[in-house]
């Protein structure tokens, strides 16, 4: 084992100003970067100079049989039927966790490797943007070809806790998830034999795989691609906000008027926290909330599809508010373009953007609250206090492909 | 829009079935069983403490202190007079103060995010301190920390509940007045082991006492009227509901299970020796609210919800029914949940007294009971969608639809039953050098490798700077200052208490890679 200096990460920090403390700072110090977050590469580096991390990422303890478990302060705490909704101090939902480090740093170059296109033109990290929340600020995503993909790229965020995926719920794992993108001709356009392809004819990738999943065969295979891009989703973890300092028991971590945001979010006046509620900011449920399309969009069925429940027609999965400020525009296609657009949509009554000829059976939370102005606002201050990227991955700068990392046709990368 | 007039709807649908004659055998059958409840089997079901906690349950029942949930009372005590802020009180209070709150005024949102904490109002010849919300303020109780009581307050015109609890556990809500606070009047959400007790509690939009996915709850001898529910047990375990007077509301008393929320389940509720009467009040629930569709003049209605006993009520002069059952699948009120078990199961009617209900029944009702032969009565219980496994002790005693299938109960009482709370439940015991690699891991490890430079200095470095000094490096890691020029500043970490930086000092000092 060696540490020492890789040359093939580039700190995301180094680039961006960064809300969190730890990376408050690190253009100063980005010159003398040594070791990075993934921390040191194991001494099986090959000519092409990609080697895995043998080290767990933040947050992540190296567990004896060498696979990385979670420890977050959440964990002091219980919650009712260990169903990980509650109030301050409840612990989270169940989550996903147990990978190996080399599978998560695996799973880290697939996810900036435009590979896995289907013509080699957007990554994963394409629409799940580290700059933009792991969203990537557009209303609704682009796909291969430019196309609309119909649907905004939600948050990866925190995804470690969700038990279902998909504005409409429709799968269970992110493993299951990884392939709607992946082989949808409206996103990555690609196939599963051409992906697989791709892979294996890349020397590169066939040696990564082996190190990561050594008890497998000499083929990389669709499910080591799957498990790989969990396990590195699984590690984007967002739970040291300043809401969360509160919620431990630090009463100054918020100031007067964002406490006071807290108690509108959570009376029974606005019911925030009836559906995104703590310690996720969300209850992982489906919700019909009648939010509207933007101007010229379809009318889209939502969960009804997934269920084959009339009563679920436009329901959506509710959506974390963690790092909410990052992920505007908000909504399934990105109706909203701010935090208090869309808090003023639930302000103006149940049923307000229903759509002429539709009936809805929309969330018995859905009210008419009748906020005041000042309380809208008292809201959105409210929801920047969820923002925390302290535990930022590096996006690679090299990815074995040889391709640019992050697809940047448009010159979005900063 | 109304769930029940959609139970209508099907009720109309069964009654064409019954009509074909499918079930009119059964109904008209003569064999009466007639049951002594006196002397009769006890419950043998329901929820019962283990281990520790079933032995401090049988001492707490021989103290005479079963209701005592939260503990003791901690070391702390300070009093709020008019003209002072609870909330300022409750800001400053150490974990273990009872805040105690002299007859006043006091128009504000007390917030309680910390454990232990107790707000007894002074209740001087009958003025009792009042929390005055003048319909502009939300909530008047809002608290989430662990062993709260809040005792002898006035509640009145605030817009969202009087006092609400997200996930507090080991809660005692009791002997306040609460008036006019909007949705509920009572709301414990997301707890376990809590008791509602002696409050009284009217003209409530929802539910006066709404127990809302909470587990080991107990609810007695309050008053609940002119509300639009009266007591409502909702995706909630182990519910006792004993003694109280529910009167004057839309529907009485409820167990329901609403799909379409994280907890899935109502199991396990006792309704005994309630008064449930004349519960005939014009429905003003909110539209679209799930209680909007009750029809005014339900005495008892359990919907979805599993092992519910019903003993010893006396219900009377509710003019729809004294009881109604039924499942989702007549309910259009409410969204679908693949999750939610839809069936009312094993529900068990032991002896109740009923009166004069079901005289004014919704019409689909009385067609029900044309169907039994049992034409132009009144309806006292009824039941639509499947309920498996239910039973009913003393049919004969009522007037009843859809019960033709209900076996005989395998017990007649619930007296061996004395409660379901616990003592109180421990917080998640965690070693403190866990709690030093936890608070390591879960924050400074974004910053600090062992033996490698990230953000901040190795670990290694700062071992060999701070090797016996575990307090020193707690109390820099609160106030850091720069130190090294090539490193940016560490921003303090003074939000994690002094226990936890020591831990997290020695965990550091201690870690070998």
């Amino acid at each position: 084992m060696r540490p020492g200096p890789r040359g093939d990460d580039l700190s995301l920090k180094s680039a961006r100003p960064v809300l969190l403390a730890c990376a408050l700072v690190i253009a100063a110090a980005v010159a003398a970067v040594a070791v990075t977050r993934s921390g040191m590469r194991s001494a099986t580096a090959a000519g092409d100079g990609f080697v895995l991390s043998d080290r767990c990422p933040p947050s992540f303890e190296l567990m004896a049989g060498g696979t990385c478990e979670l420890r977050d302060l959440y964990q002091f705490y219980d919650s009712l039927q260990d169903r990980g909704v509650g109030g301050t101090r409840t612990s989270l939902p169940q989550h996903r966790d147990g990978f190996r480090p080399e599978q998560i740093d695996l799973g880290r170059y697939l996810f900036f490797d435009p590979i896995l296109s289907g013509d080699s033109t957007l990554s994963c990290g394409s629409c799940h943007r580290p700059d933009r929340g792991f969203a990537d600020g557009k209303p609704r995503s682009i796909g291969i070809h430019g196309q609309d993909a119909g649907r905004a790229a939600p948050t990866l965020w925190n995804v470690a806790f969700l038990q279902s995926f998909f504005w409409d719920a429709r799968v269970s794992s992110l493993e299951a998830q990884a392939q709607g993108p992946l082989f949808s001709p409206l996103e990555m356009g690609n196939e599963p034999a051409r992906l697989l392809r791709s892979l294996n004819s890349n020397s590169s990738y066939r040696r990564l795989f082996r190190q990561a999943f050594p008890g497998g065969g000499d083929a990389i295979t669709a499910a080591e691609v799957y498990m790989a891009l969990a396990a590195f989703q699984t590690t984007l973890v967002s739970l040291n906000s300043r809401y969360d300092r509160y919620a431990h028991g630090y009463a100054a971590a918020l100031t007067d008027r964002e406490i006071a945001g807290l108690n509108v979010f959570r009376s029974f006046v606005a019911r925030c926290a009836e559906c995104h509620t703590p310690p996720l900011f969300t209850n992982g449920q489906v919700a019909v909330i009648g939010a509207p399309e933007p101007v010229g969009h379809p009318f889209d069925a939502g969960a009804e599809r997934t269920f084959h429940a009339a009563k679920l027609r436009g329901g959506f999965k509710v959506p974390t508010l963690r790092n909410i400020a990052r992920t505007a525009p908000y909504m399934h296609s990105g109706a909203f373009d701010t935090l208090r657009e869309t808090v003023e949509f639930y302000n103006k009554g149940r049923g307000n953007a229903v759509p002429p000829g539709e009936t809805l059976y929309l969330h018995w939370h859905i009210s008419s609250p009748d906020l005041t102005a000042a309380e809208v606002g008292l809201l959105v201050d409210f929801l920047q206090t969820l923002t925390d990227e302290t535990f930022m991955p590096e996006i690679p700068r090299r990815v074995p492909s040889g391709l640019p990392p992050l697809d940047n046709p448009r010159g979005i990368r900063s | 829009m109304s769930k029940i007039a959609k139970v209508v709807l099907a009720i109309a649908a069964l009654v064409a079935v019954f009509a074909g004659g499918a079930y009119l055998g059964r109904a008209s059958k003569s064999d009466m069983v007639i049951t002594s409840s006196a002397g009769g089997a006890e419950y043998a079901g329901g929820f019962k403490a283990e281990g520790e906690a079933a032995e401090k349950v049988k001492a707490a029942a021989t103290a005479g202190s079963l209701k005592s949930v939260a503990g003791p009372p901690g070391p702390h005590s300070v009093v709020v007079k008019d003209g002072e802020s609870i909330l300022q009180a409750v800001k400053n209070a150490e974990p273990g103060t009872t805040i105690r709150v002299m007859p006043g005024t006091y128009s504000e949102t007390v917030y309680i995010d910390k454990d232990n904490i107790r707000i007894i109002g002074v209740i001087e010849a009958g003025r009792r301190p009042v929390l005055d919300g003048k319909k502009q303020l939300n909530d008047a109780i809002l608290y989430s920390g662990n062993n709260f009581v809040v005792e002898n307050l006035e509640i009145r015109n605030y817009k969202g509940n009087g006092v609400m609890g997200q996930a507090g556990n080991n809660f005692e809500i009791r002997n306040n007045v609460i008036v006019d606070t909007g949705v509920y009047g009572i709301f414990p959400q997301l707890g376990q082991n809590g008791v509602v007790e002696h409050n009284v509690v009217s003209r409530i939009a929802d539910a006066a006492i709404y127990i809302g996915m909470s587990d080991n709850v107990h609810v007695a001898h309050n008053e609940v009227f002119d509300s639009v529910a009266g007591i409502e047990i909702e995706n909630s375990r182990h519910a006792i509901v004993e003694n109280n007077y529910v009167h004057d509301n839309t529907g009485g008393l409820l167990a329901f299970v609403t799909p379409g929320l994280p907890i899935k389940t109502t199991q396990d509720v006792i309704f005994r020796h309630n008064f449930v009467v004349d519960n005939n009040t014009k429905n003003f629930g909110a539209p679209g609210s799930t209680v909007a569709g009750i029809p005014s003049g339900t005495g008892i209605l359990v919907m979805a919800a599993d092992d519910v006993v019903i003993e010893g009520n006396l219900v009377s002069n509710n003019k729809v029914a004294g009881i109604i059952v039924t499942d989702h699948g007549h309910a259009a009120n409410i969204t679908v949940d693949p999750e939610s078990e839809p069936n009312s199961d094993r529900v068990r009617l032991l002896d109740n007294v009923m009166l004069n209900n079901g005289y004014e029944t919704i019409p689909e009702g009385k067609a029900l009971l044309l169907a039994e032969g049992k034409g132009g009565k009144n309806l006292d219980i009824i039941r639509v969608g499947p309920s498996p496994g239910s039973c009913i002790v003393n049919r004969h005693q009522y007037v009843t639809a859809g019960v033709g299938d209900f076996g005989e109960c395998d017990f007649t009482h619930t007296a061996n039953v004395s409660t379901y709370l616990l003592p109180p439940v421990p917080p998640r015991k965690i070693d403190i050098s866990e709690r030093g690699k936890v608070a390591f891991l879960g924050i400074c490890s974004g910053c600090h490798i062992y033996n490698g430079r990230m953000i901040g200095p190795p670990v290694q470095v700062i071992q060999a700077l701070y090797l016996d000094n575990p307090q020193g490096l707690a109390d820099y890691i609160a106030q850091p200052v720069k130190k090294r020029p090539d490193y940016p500043e560490m921003p303090p970490q003074d939000y994690l208490d002094p226990e936890t930086r020591l831990a997290v000092a020695k965990y550091m000092l201690a870690v070998k890679n």
